[in-house]
């Protein structure tokens, strides 16, 4: 295919994504909505008051990131997850399949789709927080591009899982036994210097803890980690989840006989 | 001029050891009307597969258009257009971005995609439907919007696999109609379909395939002419008591009105004909006992086991 081409069949599949997402919007950007705004009303604004400060900051000022980041993470990944899954399952991915559509535009076609809603919701929910608290900008370039970054990596993360797949219940399975427990465990609610030194070693194990973090630092300019690292975490997971699902998508699995 | 279709050795082997394709050979003539007729697992959908790379193959060699498909299966892709046995759209978009999407697939700008989308669906009476979503369409109606799909990059090649299993006789008489005329203008025509009148009225070739292995490969007339015996049904003005005619098998059915004779070749019907004359009993209709085709596809099927 020409470039010219190449760029026509990635608008196609990137606007197909976005209209399915947008067609569904009940199921796929109020549910958030209205999560993120029952979190900031009852962990903000109720028990918030009485916890007092957290680095520095107010609570609701100190979750405001975190759950910024928790959309923007788990729209990202079921978006992909669910999409492609449903297009296996109802085999519509032919469609794909008998195209001269290259691979790895399908990926990074699928893979921005995600990306698209993670983004959306996640702009819906910093709307939504701007009626319990006022935000600042400490690094407006690092927010965006850690927000990106983490959008990418965890619409890829999805990406695989869909192609691993065999049934909707292997669909949720990351989602609710992996990547739920890791979020709330990755900083979201607290910072990890509350915790004893164990706890604390192995909250670094986290790559959610990373990605929080860093992009709680390009909003209000504190972290519990190095920035750098965060950075460098995003970039390896998404170089080998890119190849990890470009390779299962070239040999076909879960898609071709 | 390079075939249509060339399948070398083609051999697939399934994950849980199933041999479906055993070494097939195939050759497909550019403008070709050409059916893949087989039973139910013979293969035909593994070979389908393999060419629209829905199945990986394990060996062989496949070209189309002289394009090898590992060494440019892209380029390969751009060839053909493929209408699926099973309803693989989807059901949530409307009839118009169906078709506009798979488009774009190919690299389609929008605006000739609209074009070509509004063509081919007011061809196939699907105009009326563009804004339906397409999991309301009846399944004649689906079938047809998956030929539209199929054409929206103007193949060279259209493949239906059994694109008229449950379709109404109306409807599968005016699709037939819309195929042969792309057929006319050029685009080679495979199927695989379960009803072999079709095959015989339509196809030019056709190519036979059980257990994995082609069983024969030949022109639809050449077939034919391989008949040893048929057999034809006479319906009689009036009912007789008896019918015996040297050297032919026949009989007499039913009630007495209805006559079942066998003509081998060699054999002559003018002979029954003069018979029945000199008896002064009158013929108002005759016909086939069963389909040519379908005889001679359960023989070499039988013969192939």
């Amino acid at each position: 295919m020409s470039s010219g081409e190449i760029w026509i069949a990635f608008y196609t599949i990137l606007r197909r994504e976005i209209r399915r997402f947008m067609r569904i919007w009940p199921q796929t950007l109020l549910p958030p909505a209205i999560t993120m705004t029952l979190y900031f009303a009852i962990f903000g604004n109720l028990i918030g008051s009485r916890i007092g400060e957290m680095g520095g900051f107010s609570y609701m000022q100190f979750i405001v990131p975190g759950l910024i980041m928790m959309s923007v993470i788990t729209n990202s990944y079921s978006n992909v997850a669910s999409s492609f899954f449903s297009a296996k399952f109802q085999h519509s991915v032919q469609e794909l399949l008998v195209s001269p559509t290259p691979n790895w535009v399908i990926l990074l076609g699928y893979v921005l789709g995600g990306v698209a809603r993670g983004l959306f919701v996640g702009a819906v929910v910093t709307v939504l927080s701007l009626f319990f608290t006022h935000m600042q900008l400490h690094n407006l370039l690092l927010t965006i591009l850690i927000v990106f970054l983490t959008s990418v990596m965890f619409a890829l993360g999805g990406f695989v899982n869909a192609l691993f797949a065999r049934n909707f219940d292997d669909v949720s399975i990351v989602p609710t036994f992996i990547l739920t427990p890791l979020t709330y465990l990755g900083g979201v609610f607290y910072s990890i210097s509350l915790l004893p030194d164990f706890w604390q070693g192995v909250s670094m194990l986290n790559p959610v803890l990373y990605m929080v973090n860093a992009f709680r630092y390009g909003i209000l300019g504190v972290s519990d980690i190095d920035v750098t690292w965060a950075l460098v975490i995003i970039a390896a997971f998404i170089i080998g989840l890119f190849y990890i699902g470009l390779s299962l998508l070239n040999r076909g699995r879960g898609i071709r006989n | 001029m390079a075939y249509a279709i060339e399948i070398k050795d083609l051999k697939k082997r399934y994950g849980n050891g199933f041999e479906a394709l055993k070494g097939v050979d195939l050759t497909v003539e550019q403008g070709d009307f050409f059916a893949l007729l087989g039973p139910n697992g013979a293969g035909k959908s593994t070979t389908i597969g393999i060419l629209c790379s829905l199945v990986n193959k394990s060996s062989g060699q496949v070209s189309i258009f002289g394009v090898d498909v590992d060494k440019d299966f892209a380029g390969a892709k751009r060839y053909l257009g493929v209408v699926p046995q099973e309803f693989n759209f989807n059901v949530f978009e409307t009839v118009f971005n169906v078709v506009v999407t798979q488009a774009g697939f190919y690299g389609i700008p929008v605006e000739l995609a609209k074009e070509r989308a509004e063509k081919y669906l007011k061809k196939l009476d699907l105009w009326d439907k563009k804004d339906t979503q397409s999991r309301m369409l009846s399944g004649g109606m689906k079938r047809r919007l998956m030929i539209a799909r199929a054409l929206i990059h103007e193949p060279k090649i259209l493949i239906l696999d059994e694109p008229t299993a449950g379709v109404d006789i109306e409807l599968r008489r005016s699709m037939w109609e819309f195929i042969k005329e792309l057929n006319e203008q050029g685009t080679t025509i495979i199927l695989t379909t379960h009803y072999l009148e079709e095959a015989e009225q339509l196809c030019r070739n056709i190519a036979i395939i059980n257990s994995g292995e082609i069983v024969e490969n030949t022109s639809v007339k050449a077939l034919l002419k391989t008949i040893s015996s048929e057999t034809f049904i006479l319906d009689l003005a009036e009912s007789i008591d008896s019918v015996e005619l040297p050297d032919y098998d026949i009989r007499l059915v039913g009630d007495g009105s209805t006559i079942e004779v066998a003509v081998d070749k060699g054999q002559n019907l003018n002979d029954v004909f003069e018979y029945l004359s000199a008896k002064q009993i009158n013929v108002l209709s005759m016909r086939n006992k069963s389909n040519r085709l379908e005889e001679l596809f359960v023989k070499l099927i039988k013969g192939s086991n």
